[in-house]
């Protein structure tokens, strides 16, 4: 894992000195903090609903930016040749995976602190307690973690990144819309579809409430440990191409 | 040594190297030739262990490369035809990057990344991120990640592309003091860089070895094959094309006379000869009442060898 550890930093020093990982906190910061305080804090209520509606707008962080943080992670390095230095150095595929997953999952995590002055807002001026509001982002942990692994397996299947980036947009609406689609048919794909979605059985109804549920947690352990196998017996095909 | 059996490659259904076969001594600096698309980098990719072959095997100082790839990374390194190259990082820190990738300790690259940087002679820039330099230093960057961790073996696959006349000069130097401390495998369709740089060459065509040897070894049994060029016109102005063509071709030892063009006032032909017969071209031309206007002889031993051993007249065009 030494070489994990060393993709790890070139990677997060990447987030940290590019711009564009900054544009996209700030973006979704700038959202965040608009739907927040036209959304959530609208009219009088209670300072629990509050929260959930924090949370219900502020799951949108990893569910986009893991998308836009990870579809460049493999398909740039293809793009641009680097990815040579990566294959032809003593280190495994599952170790280049992992440590740009960590890094741009620690990058995903500063964005949540950046935005935890807005619970802290509804703390000091509600009724909440500091278990709902960690309940709340560990849930955004582990949704950012799937949809991350998602947008890795994306960049790892071209070497376009917009075409990565598509990809990742397209597997991640595809997963968040199964429960909506799962409405409409009949028992057992009803049942099955619905625990495949991303967002309404695992975050909405578990963590946005402030509930952690084993099973959500295993689920985005599970969604994020599969992608992520996927991207790397994938990198490993492309040795066989 | 490195020792290659039998190693193909398949692009999907289409074949680009092999089946090959081919042994390379620990100190030699082999060449790869061969046109665009003759397989030279799928099988510098696979000596790399960068991709994996379809079939056959392939050994690198007594390991079995497909077995255990990393040991063989470890004693390689590699010089893509694009250098692998972090644009965005310093030319130290990108260096010592690679050196942490192919297992380096901090205390082996503070010794190391000096003598590295002076090698590819990058003092001057190491500070300087990697997208500020022309093409000439990031192909040296691209040559010191490739020994930093001052590997065995090292693969340089067209390492003078796109450089101008200066840099391939320099280039060239570079690898020749390299020489001394690595077994090098050079690719390239350029035949005199190759020529002047390689103790051995491997020339391959549409992914098959078509030649192996020395420069004097490949070219031994060309004896005197060599070309004329000969521009000749017609005292009274006519379309004189087929009678010199029949001219021409009627003289011993010339094997071919290919399409003429016109220049200079007459037209200009290519004669493919096994000897040197210009005294016999000159007096045909003049018996025929025609006027030679001029004559040229080429004898390029490694160039003929070439033509010859990648498919003759295709291999000009």
């Amino acid at each position: 894992m030494r070489a994990t550890s060393i993709i790890y930093k070139r990677e997060l020093g990447r987030y940290l000195r590019s711009p564009i990982g900054w544009i996209i906190a700030a973006a979704a910061l700038l959202v965040e903090g608009i739907l927040f305080q036209s959304q959530a804090l609208s009219g009088e209520q209670l300072s629990a609903i509050v929260l959930e509606r924090y949370f219900y707008f502020a799951s949108g962080i990893p569910t986009f930016c893991g998308v836009l943080l990870a579809f460049r992670l493999l398909a740039e390095e293809r793009q641009n040749h680097s990815m040579v230095l990566l294959k032809t150095s003593p280190i495994r595929d599952t170790e280049i995976v992992l440590g740009k997953f960590f890094a741009a999952l620690t990058f995903m995590s500063i964005i949540f602190v950046l935005s935890i002055y807005m619970p802290l807002l509804v703390k000091v001026n509600g009724k909440i307690t500091f278990a709902q509001i960690f309940v709340g982002y560990f849930g955004m942990f582990l949704l950012g973690s799937a949809t991350l692994a998602i947008g890795m397996f994306a960049s790892a299947l071209t070497k376009h990144q917009i075409v990565a980036a598509l990809l990742g947009a397209v597997f991640v609406l595809i997963m968040c819309m199964l429960f909506p689609l799962a409405k409409r048919l009949d028992s057992p794909v009803r049942d099955v579809l619905e625990q495949v979605d991303l967002w309404w059985i695992h975050f909405q109804n578990g963590f946005m409430r402030g509930i952690i549920n084993l099973k959500d947690v295993i689920y985005y352990l599970a969604v994020t440990y599969f992608f992520l196998l996927l991207a790397v017996k994938t990198l490993e095909a492309k040795r066989w191409e | 040594m490195i020792r290659a059996t039998k190693l193909s490659k398949f692009y999907g259904g289409k074949r680009a190297l092999g089946p090959v076969s081919f042994e390379i001594a620990d100190g030699e600096t082999v060449g790869f030739l061969g046109l665009n698309g003759a397989g030279k980098t799928t099988a510098l990719r696979i000596l790399a262990s960068d991709l994996r072959p379809s079939s056959g095997s392939i050994e690198v100082g007594g390991v079995d490369a497909v077995a255990d790839p990393h040991a063989v990374r470890k004693r390689i390194g590699f010089l893509p035809e694009n250098p692998p190259l972090y644009t965005e990082m310093v030319v130290a820190d990108y260096i010592r990057f690679a050196g942490e990738l192919r297992g380096m300790t901090s205390a082996e690259l503070k010794k190391r990344l000096p003598e590295v940087l002076d090698v590819a002679a990058l003092n001057g820039v190491a500070d300087d991120p990697i997208d500020t330099l022309s093409h000439g230093f990031r192909q040296r960057v691209g040559l010191a990640q490739a020994i930093i961790h001052n590997p065995q073996f090292l693969i340089l696959d067209e390492p003078t592309r796109g450089l101008d006349p200066v840099q391939i000069v320099e280039m060239r130097n570079l690898i020749h003091d390299l020489k001394q401390n690595h077994t090098v495998l050079i690719s390239s369709h350029i035949l005199t860089e190759i020529s002047q740089t390689c103790d051995r060459l491997l020339v391959l065509d549409k992914g098959k070895l078509v030649g192996s040897g020395s420069e004097s070894e490949l070219s031994k049994h060309e004896g005197d094959i060599g070309q004329i060029t000969v521009t000749v016109r017609s005292p009274s102005g006519d379309d004189p094309k087929a009678q010199i063509t029949k001219v021409l071709g009627a003289i011993a030892s010339v094997t071919k006379v290919g399409e003429p063009y016109a220049q200079g006032g007459g037209f200009t032909y290519s004669l493919s000869t096994s000897k040197d017969v210009r005294a016999e071209v000159s007096r045909a031309i003049v018996e025929a009442k025609l006027d030679l206007l001029k004559l040229d002889y080429a004898r390029s031993e490694l160039e003929n060898t070439f033509i010859r051993l990648v498919g003759g007249a295709d291999a000009s065009n």
